[in-house]
């Protein structure tokens, strides 16, 4: 069991701020993210494009600002479950929280704060009327364990790097790969474009341009999918079928942990210190709402700063604590480390 | 500055007409989610970068528009069920000659 004082879902830009706040109040944290890297949306969507609205940055690419968060909050020493989704909540009588994740690993926290932005990211499902029905059934979104494809004859779908990156990397393993695409042009990095242009040239891949996957055929298990190439519709045999169209963020799991959802937002008291209708319980950022809410950054910043001093009176309901300023008290990290400003020389005139 | 008409079938098929102001460097995706035609997180979940093709639509009238760029046409082609007249709402920006423009939302994905 993972331990610490704000359980933060979600590691974002948000996520990740709340994170300096609370260490200011020496209060320790934790994040899970279901995504394997943190950085949330500017990590996963746009590490490249920069962003003009982050106070005292004319400009800051959203990896960039991803990358100083991190090294911001490191004095803090945040725990990580990462490549997880907070699953299920728990309270228990004294007040706090178990969250367990889909793999089964379980956080205790006094307070949990959300921090989903749009949710977690979950692949994209073509629209195939039945492909519910071959999922762990020779369908799968991700490649979890390459293994489970040795040998066997994979079909693969999309133009983006996923796809072209595991269509490359399968090629080692399984018995055959197929790579259907609906255009000729791949919107991959152009290294593995050409990596798979010359593979296709050796016979490793065979690429089915411009098509798409229309059906899937089986008997309770995927045997076939069907492909449609321009008036052509034909099946091939296949034992898997890997669909790669990114991913999308939906709200999952935690819309059914009892709190108030409007306009597919966490609802919170905006008024105080962004808690949700269950005390304890805090949202952030992108995944809460309010009236007059807007989905920046900055605003997520502003967020978690009130939220971490809430969750000090929570946890401390006795103690009195007024906020610091850095410049005045420095940042002192749970690793021993100190930032302070420099002391002013103090000489005499003779 | 004058506001246009533009109309918009949402994912129900219900028909809106609403004004659409050209003074303010907005897009078709902006029109839609300030009208609040289709639920927040369902619409410009990237934010408007031609990332995300959450604000597909197909176009009904036979307006002029600003070419397809780069970005749109890729992530159109890994968007599901694309037409022949999809376009990425973000990628269109209001101004005078899209009055009596006419779009339907393409269905959540």
């Amino acid at each position: 069991m993972i331990k610490t004082d704000i359980l933060i879902i979600g590691a974002g830009p948000t996520g990740l701020f709340a994170v300096f706040e609370a260490g200011l109040l020496k209060l320790k944290c934790h994040l899970i993210d279901a995504l394997p890297q943190a950085g949330g949306q500017c990590t996963e969507i746009y590490p490249k494009k920069p962003i003009y609205d982050i106070p005292g940055f004319p400009e800051v690419l959203a990896g960039d600002l991803v990358t100083n968060l991190m090294k911001q909050i490191e004095p803090f020493q945040p725990g990580f479950t990462l490549g997880e989704r907070a699953e299920t909540i728990e309270k228990l009588d004294d007040g706090s929280f178990i969250v367990t994740t889909e793999r089964g690993t379980k956080h205790h926290a006094p307070i949990v704060a959300i921090a989903g932005g749009l949710g977690s990211f979950e692949p994209r499902k073509p629209p195939i009327a039945n492909i519910s029905d071959f999922e762990d059934k020779g369908v799968e979104y991700i490649i979890r364990d390459p293994e489970l494809y040795r040998n066997k004859k994979v079909i693969i779908s999309g133009g983006g790097d996923s796809a072209l990156d595991w269509s490359i990397f399968l090629t080692d393993v399984a018995k055959s790969v197929i790579l259907v695409h609906r255009r000729n042009e791949f919107r991959g990095a152009l290294d593995s474009v050409e990596k798979v242009q010359e593979l296709k040239n050796l016979g490793k891949i065979e690429l089915i341009t411009p098509a798409e996957v229309v059906g899937l055929v089986g008997n309770n298990k995927l045997e076939e999918v069907v492909i449609k190439q321009g008036a052509e519709v034909f099946k091939l045999e296949c034992d898997h079928f890997i669909p790669l169209f990114g991913l999308s963020p939906k709200l999952g799991p935690i819309a059914d942990w009892g709190l108030e959802i409007e306009k597919n937002a966490i609802k919170v008291d905006n008024t105080l210190d962004y808690q949700t209708n269950i005390p304890g319980i805090y949202a952030i950022g992108d995944v809460n709402t309010y009236p007059g809410k807007l989905k920046l950054i900055l605003c997520g910043f502003h967020e978690a700063t009130l939220m971490c001093q809430s969750a000090y009176q929570r946890i401390f309901p006795d103690k009195r604590y007024v906020m610091k300023y850095t410049t005045v008290g420095g940042v002192e990290g749970f690793d021993g480390s100190k930032k302070e400003a420099p002391k002013a020389v103090i000489k005499s005139i003779d | 500055m004058t506001d246009i008409k533009i109309t918009i079938i949402d994912r129900q098929g219900v028909k809106h007409e609403v004004d659409a102001p050209t003074d303010m460097n907005m897009n078709l995706m902006e029109i839609v989610r300030s009208y609040e035609l289709a639920p927040e997180g369902t619409i410009g979940i990237c934010g408007g970068m031609a990332m995300c093709a959450s604000c597909q639509c197909y176009v009904l009238s036979d307006h002029e528009l600003p070419e397809m760029g780069y970005d749109e046409d890729l992530m159109l082609s890994e968007a599901f069920n694309v037409k022949e007249n999809s376009r990425l709402g973000c990628q269109i920006f209001i101004n005078e000659s899209l009055d009596g423009l006419q779009i339907e939302l393409a269905p959540e994905s």
